[in-house]
């Protein structure tokens, strides 16, 4: 058992059971404004066909909610359970927006599904739609507050760190809430869902309009897809090109490494299409370069530059050796709370504590390291290069291919053709392409961050619990033999409600 | 910025008064459901039967479910060291509560979608997942008044001292296991009173008896847990304490006596009305089902469960946690909340927030207020589970 490392097991299970419950947010954030349009046009135009539309697709809404509900909870628990030292060290800024998305929208979206569901009889059609409203509103609420908390892991502002409590503390809440990282991450996300939720709903009208069934309902939900989804496709590369810009400013790491990038280039930096990158020899093999066109995206100028991985290693060696002063700082603090001269030492350094954090994180104390040790440390400060470089590069292809998807079968409907064609084929072979997409900027964001739990302030290594690898071994054993079957009996349903399509006339 | 208009030793006292609304919000909103839930094999004879329960709470329990993810948060956001100590803790209780959790809108979302055994199956998924959290969440609570094995570094960093099978058997003490199921029988018999209020015909006389029978279980293990917990070891901290001070839990020092835990009821006798309050509303449950007021029941098993939360809050106050280990590392009110400024903003999203939750739910649980009758079930093309 001495084999399993306990960080890199809860490493494991928080990106295992992170990505499991990010295959049914972005449905839910997607689907439930598709609802709320559906049911608009029933409301307005009183026609039953609306109606049949909305509860169709609200069923299959309905298996993937519960999902995504259900296995959200494991998310909030796990960083106490598995992150005790993150939770202990950043819960007085990272708790905040979790518990006010509680209050302001996982009740409200909770409240109204049950409505939705079994609230047909029950209320009128204007009060119906209010319920589906809400619940659309309070979806998209969550998802604000859940990015205001991980852009804030990506660019930790409005904080600082409290040596007679051992940990960080927030100074400006508006800083918080308003930070660009967290604002564009959210649009980005949010788009990402809208555009998986029109893709499935695209998909499987093609499913059907392709069999000639239910022709009138899926024709009307192949054109509100279309529309939907082409706005939704075209917000979402905008937005992520907001994002990359952000990062240049607040990750320069983690956008160095999706670029491939090993050495600072002349201003307008190449972006590079195809490389095979190499850490251990820190370059690329079988490079393909479009000139001036990354440092064009990511400074939105000419002669901004961008730096390099080895430059930016270079960099924090020096953020190092101060943080070894902060360090040192803070234990004397420690040993006597009155020791004025090192307050004013940490106050000067404090913000490279993270840095001093990072040292010890590779095991070596930050009293005796050498030379060797802090460059060995700003070693690990660079990402695995070749996984972002290419996670990176599928999603924006898959992008791109969303909007050409909802342009063509925008212009299919708008022309009135719903009879078998070659888009229909396409977008339902596309249906797994959202969900790989999504995953995948997941896996930029989060593992690009990396050796980063909060960008320079908490290395991952000492946020982790200390709990042994036998339990989180076994946890970790137990939610992937749990959510495979859960996966497996979810997709069996959804498979089997969506190939049954709607119940027409329904009462 | 706006000046922050409490003292910290106020904000941590709102936060200690709020963490107990968010736990007794659970447990009288979720509770009644992983009540019903852990009834419904019990109650449900046959396949209708069950279907009735289920759609009981079939609307309800996803909001209801968003207490403890709430309470969660605000555990995380105002009492991050509590958050970091106990989660990590208790571990293995934690993954078995959250793979019930998990079961449970799982069960209820999959089940009417199987037939025969399979469908089976899912009712005693839904039975598990209404018996393991309440059970967990008592053991535990239980296991504050005894003391936990951690111990916290000079970097904050909580160590439980205790294996990973060992450490979960090892919170299954005599007293632990009393309070474990006082919890299940309190919300079981929640469930039944709901059961009653939103059921008719058999399934309600069923329900009606249940709750009786299961008031009078709680009744004995709750005052049986009373004179128990006086003869208890209890934390005590001997130090001065600063109310406005640092959240450090390492600057304190705290004995461990014979019989304090019920200081605070004997510095003022007249918190005694809380405990006499669980009573009373358990009475006037019982009285007002043999009235056939079961809507009105309701609000007496309610009263039930938020005085016996309240009941066990008061006598482990300023406890949050408590170390075996070491004493006086244990978690205070006083030494173990998040900053002002955090208490003071999340004090301010609670004032707006809980009202405007309160009016919502109230608002559907109006719309929903008819019985679950066996017509309704059976009605095909239904919406119900």
């Amino acid at each position: 058992m001495e084999h399993f490392d306990p960080v890199i097991l809860a490493r494991m299970q928080f990106a295992a059971t992170a990505l499991y419950h990010f295959l049914f947010v972005p449905l839910t954030l997607g689907l439930s404004w598709l609802l709320v349009i559906l049911e608009a046009t029933y409301v307005m135009t009183a026609n039953s066909v609306w109606k049949d539309t909305v509860k169709f697709w609200g069923k299959l809404f309905g298996i993937n909610f519960a999902m995504g509900v259900a296995t959200g909870v494991t998310m909030e628990f796990q960083f106490g359970t598995n992150w005790a030292y993150y939770s202990h060290y950043v819960g007085d800024i990272f708790g905040a927006p979790l518990a006010i998305e509680g209050l302001m929208a996982f009740f409200l979206e909770s409240t109204m599904v049950g409505l939705f569901f079994f609230g047909w009889d029950k209320m009128s059609r204007v009060q119906h739609l209010t319920a589906t409203g809400l619940l659309a509103l309070g979806t998209n609420l969550s998802a604000v507050w859940i990015l205001i908390a991980n852009g804030w892991m990506q660019d930790p502002v409005g904080a600082a760190f409290n040596v007679d409590t051992m940990r960080m503390e927030m100074t400006s809440f508006f800083d918080l809430i308003f930070n660009p990282v967290a604002q564009a991450k959210f649009v980005h996300t949010v788009s990402a869902g809208y555009v998986c939720g029109s893709v499935f709903m695209l998909a499987i009208s093609s499913y059907f309009l392709r069999r000639g069934q239910h022709v009138e309902i899926m024709k009307r939900s192949f054109a509100v897809a279309a529309s939907f989804g082409l706005a939704a496709s075209l917000s979402v590369v905008v937005l992520g090109d907001e994002s990359g810009y952000n990062m240049n400013e607040h990750q320069q790491m983690k956008m160095a490494a999706i670029e491939g990038m090993w050495d600072t280039e002349p201003a307008p930096a190449a972006l590079t299409l195809f490389a095979i990158p190499d850490r251990t020899a820190m370059k690329n093999d079988a490079e393909i370069k479009v000139p001036a066109l990354l440092g064009l995206i990511g400074t939105r100028s000419f002669n901004v530059v961008i730096p390099g991985i080895k430059d930016l290693v270079a960099q924090s060696d020096g953020r190092i050796q101060n943080g070894i002063k902060a360090y040192a700082a803070m234990v004397a603090i420690k040993k006597d709370p009155k020791d004025d001269a090192a307050r004013s030492v940490l106050a000067a350094n404090g913000k490279d504590l993270g840095y001093g954090l990072l040292l010890k994180s590779t095991g070596v104390d930050p009293a005796q390291a050498t030379d060797a040790d802090i460059h060995a440390a700003s070693l690990t400060l660079v990402p695995d290069v070749f996984p972002l470089f290419w996670s990176f590069r599928i999603m924006v292809a898959c992008g791109f291919w969303f909007i050409a998807l909802f342009a063509l079968a925008f212009w299919k409907s708008s022309r009135g053709k719903f009879a078998p064609n070659w888009v229909q084929r396409a977008a339902l072979y596309s249906l797994p392409l959202p969900w790989l997409a999504i995953e995948l900027g997941w896996i930029v964001a989060e593992y690009g961050r990396q050796p980063w739990a909060i960008e320079g302030i908490l290395p991952t290594r000492l946020g982790a619990s200390a709990v042994s690898a036998p339990e989180v071994l076994t946890s970790l054993i137990g939610f992937v033999i749990f959510y495979t079957v859960l996966l497996v009996v979810d997709l069996t349903l959804m498979i089997r409600y969506a190939r049954r399509g709607p119940e027409t006339n329904a009462a | 910025m706006i000046p922050i208009p409490f003292d910290y030793g106020t904000l941590r006292l709102i936060w200690w008064g709020l963490l107990g609304v968010l736990l007794i919000g659970l447990a009288v909103m979720d509770g009644f459901d992983m009540g019903v839930a852990f009834l419904n094999p019990i109650l449900g004879r046959t396949d209708t039967e069950r279907r009735i329960m289920i759609n009981t709470v079939g609307p309800v329990w996803e909001g209801n479910q968003v207490w403890l993810i709430t309470g969660g948060g605000a555990i995380f956001a105002a009492w991050p060291a509590l958050y970091a100590t106990s989660f990590s803790g208790f571990y293995l209780a934690m993954f078995l509560v959250l793979v019930s959790l998990i079961l449970r809108p799982v069960s209820f979302e999959f089940r009417n979608k199987f037939s025969g055994n399979k469908r089976v199956a899912w009712d005693y998924t839904l039975f598990m997942s209404g018996l393991i959290p309440p059970l967990v969440f008592g053991v535990a609570f239980g296991n504050l008044f005894l003391g936990v094995p951690y111990t916290i570094d000079t970097l904050g960093l909580p160590t439980y001292h205790d294996g990973l099978v060992m450490g979960f058997l090892h919170l299954l003490k005599p007293f632990a296991l009393l309070t474990g199921l006082t919890s299940v029988a309190m919300l079981a018999t929640h469930g039944a009173v709901y059961l009653a209020a939103k059921t008719d015909g058999t399934m309600r006389s069923r329900a009606a008896t249940t709750a009786t029978i299961g008031m009078l279980v709680w009744l004995v293990l709750f005052v049986v847990g009373g004179f128990w917990v006086a003869h208890l070891d209890g934390f005590t901290t001997t130090s001065a304490i600063d109310i406005n001070g640092a959240s450090n839990p390492l600057l304190k020092t705290v004995a461990v006596e014979h019989g304090v835990w019920l200081r605070n009821y004997q510095a003022y006798p007249l918190l005694y009305a809380v405990p006499g309050l669980a009573i009373l509303g358990a009475i006037v449950a019982v009285l007002l089902i043999r009235a056939g007021r079961f809507a009105t029941a309701f609000i007496g098993s309610g009263l039930m469960v938020a005085c016996t939360i309240a009941t066990a809050g008061i006598a482990l106050f300023p406890y949050l946690m408590t170390s075996s280990l070491e004493p006086s590392q244990s978690l205070t009110v006083w030494d173990a909340s998040s900053s002002p400024l955090t208490l003071w903003l999340m004090t301010i999203a609670a004032v707006i927030f809980v009202p405007l939750i309160l009016i919502y739910t109230s608002w559907a649980y109006y719309i929903l207020r008819k019985p679950i009758t066996e017509a309704q079930v059976n009605t095909p093309n239904s919406n119900l589970y």
